[in-house]
């Protein structure tokens, strides 16, 4: 009786998907966007980016250290967090702007409310937000070869015609936010998350096709076919649509939720470009749907297996 | 057509290889053999014998007491050492018969050979079965006899043979389909004598293939049993997804297979019917696969109940490193032994010696909300919320969640990213609920 064994309850076999191995996935998808904006916009975007994510492992660490809790760094969980914070700032911010965005996703809207996975919105956005609100100017300034320019969807909105083409808004060579512009760069991102079974097609499909359908139907411009693609290819979609609506936290848990979800961003996103005074809308529309999110969990309880008539056969 | 499967699931590492191509060894004990009085689901049994006494192969030790139970036979001829509390594999302490074997095997002279089972009626077969003490040889230990005995107006037309051996690391039904395959065939013919109306289903998850072109060959002209491929998925061997996957019915909840005219048999099971019927032996031995990476030469043994844990690691070369853990069953639904002092009974199909490697124990962290246990529950529940429930304690919530429906595979626990022991909470809550309803 000398044998000492770990006693514990099955299974005693676990997969080797752990949260940090999730979080670095996500990095890994998001560095195509990430690489494409420090080329496109030039080394500030990159001192923006290096910034966002010390300040946000900077005050992850700091907030557990003086509450007393786990320094949990090593989840990479702030790091995403940092880095898609950068990637929805423009690179003419200073130097302040990812600091102060930093501190209020990680402190206010992520660890006050409980830390990761307790955070009822994205915090990336809710910086974004925070940010967007207070200082309209600083978060509006976009420039591209040093020059001041519009995005495609400020000059939709604007009724303007110097549109860039298609192709340039598709592969990310306009104006807007570091991380944003590359629709293609964020698809193969997107893709990636996909295969390793990150996220699901769910939310990223139900919110890019609501926008496009919507475009269509009720821009007031007719069938646009062009107008949709600029709709879904320029602005926050696509990064918004695959990795921040999909945040695990703010995000149903159900099939059906993760559908309610994705339509509700898209109609939301639509109204406020068609009809709102912003000309982009995604960062709200994802934060108004996190907020529907128990509500979602709560009314979409899928039918458990076995929940039939007892003597259907 | 494609392999049969059910909705959701896991893709665990099937940790096959160690014993997949390895023979069904034959072990014979060295040591005192142990017989719990409970190697069954039901009440225990009191030993027919005392201290001192001799008994023979396949002389009965332990009578049943009361309807579900299940008796026990002496699986080698020798004296009664010592009747005493003995050590279950379970973990608990339970009155057992230990025999110091003679090394002789002397047999009974009440076991006696039929040449065929045609001739015999439903009560006769029925008898036999639950005489030699035949339990359901999967884990579970329901006493056969009970199981092969619906009530009337339960019209049985699906005989399912459970070959999916779905849990990692298993080899032991796979190896008895090669090499048993006639005794799985005659086996299930016996039990379809029983229902002459039902089908016969052998289910075998398509990562054994050699076993599935066995059982179709030796089931070639048989027209009323098929030997169905089923996707090689966890919990496939879940009696509830096996059922689904061959007849696509919905067991209800709280309701049993026959409900949805389905009975169910593991494989070892079948054989020990077989052995019963046409060669009048009880219940007295079963097929162990002693494997994992801590054992140096992984082996199926074909062992007598009553043999120790300790001499079959032993006679699978010890131990290459210390283990970290000792499971019995496997992986994912077994139970973590605590000392290796315990015997083989009934429902031992395998002992694993796992590395720290193969049983990694991480922290618990927060939950982040992956989604993954939802998407993965074969019984379609919200794993993270049955936990939140039987962390908090809200009994209520947690039956209106339909806690209850658990069948505790593991499959959440696995797939949980943050290592939340999802399974756990909701097995206990289960537990605390049905006991307060007991009362």
């Amino acid at each position: 009786m000398t044998d000492h064994y770990i006693v514990s309850s099955s299974p005693h076999i676990r997969s080797d998907k752990t949260v940090d191995k999730i979080m670095r996935d996500v990095i890994i998808a998001l560095m195509p966007a990430t690489i494409f904006g420090i080329y496109n916009f030039g080394p500030r975007a990159l001192l923006i980016v290096v910034l966002c994510i010390i300040s946000s492992i900077g005050s992850e660490a700091l907030f557990q250290f003086i509450t007393k809790r786990k320094i949990s760094i090593n989840d990479y969980s702030a790091v995403v967090t940092g880095l898609l914070l950068a990637l929805n700032l423009p690179h003419t911010v200073p130097w302040w702007i990812p600091v102060m965005g930093s501190v209020v996703a990680i402190i206010i809207v992520k660890q006050l409310f409980g830390g990761l996975g307790q955070n009822f919105m994205n915090p990336a956005l809710g910086a974004r937000a925070f940010l967007l609100v207070s200082f309209a100017g600083l978060m509006t300034r976009w420039e591209l070869d040093g020059v001041t320019t519009a995005t495609p969807l400020g000059i939709l909105k604007e009724g303007g015609s110097s549109l860039p083409s298609i192709a340039d808004t598709f592969f990310g060579f306009i104006g807007g936010c570091i991380g944003e512009t590359s629709a293609i760069a964020l698809l193969i991102g997107g893709i990636y998350l996909l295969i390793r079974k990150i996220i699901n097609w769910r939310v990223p499909v139900f919110f890019i096709g609501t926008v496009f359908v919507l475009s269509l139907l009720i821009s007031g411009r007719g069938f646009d076919i062009n107008y949709a693609a600029y709709q879904i290819f320029s602005g926050g979609l696509m990064i918004g649509a695959i990795y921040m609506a999909t945040d695990y936290s703010s995000s149903p848990m159900t099939k059906t939720g993760q559908i309610i979800m994705g339509l509700g961003c898209g109609i939301l996103t639509a109204v406020i470009r068609i009809y709102g005074s912003y000309p982009e809308g995604v960062s709200f529309a994802i934060i108004i749907m996190n907020l529907f999110v128990p509500l979602i969990d709560r009314f979409t309880i899928p039918k458990a297996f076995g929940e039939v008539a007892k003597n259907e056969k | 057509m494609g392999a049969l499967t059910f909705k959701r699931g896991i893709h665990p590492s099937h940790s096959k290889d160690f014993t997949e191509k390895k023979p069904i060894k034959i072990y014979m004990p060295k040591g005192d053999l142990v017989f719990p009085m409970l190697q069954h689901i039901g009440a225990p049994c009191k030993p027919l014998v005392k201290k001192g006494d001799n008994v023979l192969v396949g002389q009965k030790i332990g009578e049943p007491q009361g309807f579900v139970s299940s008796p026990i036979h002496a699986t080698v001829s020798g004296t009664v050492k010592a009747i005493k509390d003995v050590l279950h594999p379970n973990g608990s302490k339970v009155q057992g018969i230990v025999i110091e074997n003679d090394g002789e095997y002397t047999e009974i002279d009440t076991m006696i050979a039929r040449k065929d089972y045609k001739n015999l009626s439903r009560e006769e077969i029925i008898n036999i079965i639950k005489e030699a003490g035949i339990v359901g040889m999967g884990g579970a230990t329901f006493p056969t006899f009970i199981k092969l005995s619906p009530p009337p107006e339960k019209k049985i037309d699906h005989i399912i043979v459970n070959g999916a051996e779905c849990e990692p690391y298993l080899t032991s039904d796979h190896r008895i389909m090669l090499e048993e395959t006639d005794r799985v065939v005659k086996g299930l013919q016996i039990i379809l004598h029983l229902f002459p109306d039902a089908k016969g289903f052998i289910g075998i998850e398509d990562n054994k293939p050699d076993a599935i072109k066995a059982m179709k060959e030796a089931t070639k002209g048989i027209s009323n049993i098929t030997v169905a491929t089923l996707k090689t998925k966890y919990p496939q061997g879940a009696e509830k997804q096996l059922i689904y996957s061959i007849t696509k019915r919905e067991v209800p909840a709280g309701a049993l297979p026959a409900d949805v005219g389905c009975i169910v048999q593991n494989i070892d099971t079948v054989v020990a019917i077989h052995r019963a019927v046409l060669r009048g032996r009880p219940l007295m031995r079963r097929i162990v696969t002693v494997s994992g990476g801590a054992i140096k030469e992984p082996q199926n043994f074909k062992v007598r109940i009553g043999t120790s844990y300790r001499e079959l690691i032993e006679a699978a070369g010890g131990f290459k490193e210390e283990p970290t853990k000792v499971i019995s069953g496997g992986p994912m639904m077994g139970l973590a032994l605590f000392s290796l002092d315990v015997p083989v009974i009934k429902g031992s199909s395998s002992i694993l010696c796992l590395t720290k490697k193969e049983a990694i124990q991480n922290e618990e962290s927060n939950c982040i909300r992956c989604g993954k246990c939802v998407s993965i529950c074969p019984m379609n529940l919200l794993p993270y919320k049955l936990n939140t429930l039987a962390i908090n304690n809200e009994d209520d919530l947690f039956v209106k969640y339909k806690g209850m429906n658990c069948i505790e595979c593991g499959a959440c626990s696995y797939i949980c990213p943050s290592n939340r022991h999802l399974t756990h909470s909701i097995r206990t809550t289960k537990r605390t609920i049905m006991a307060k309803k007991k009362k």
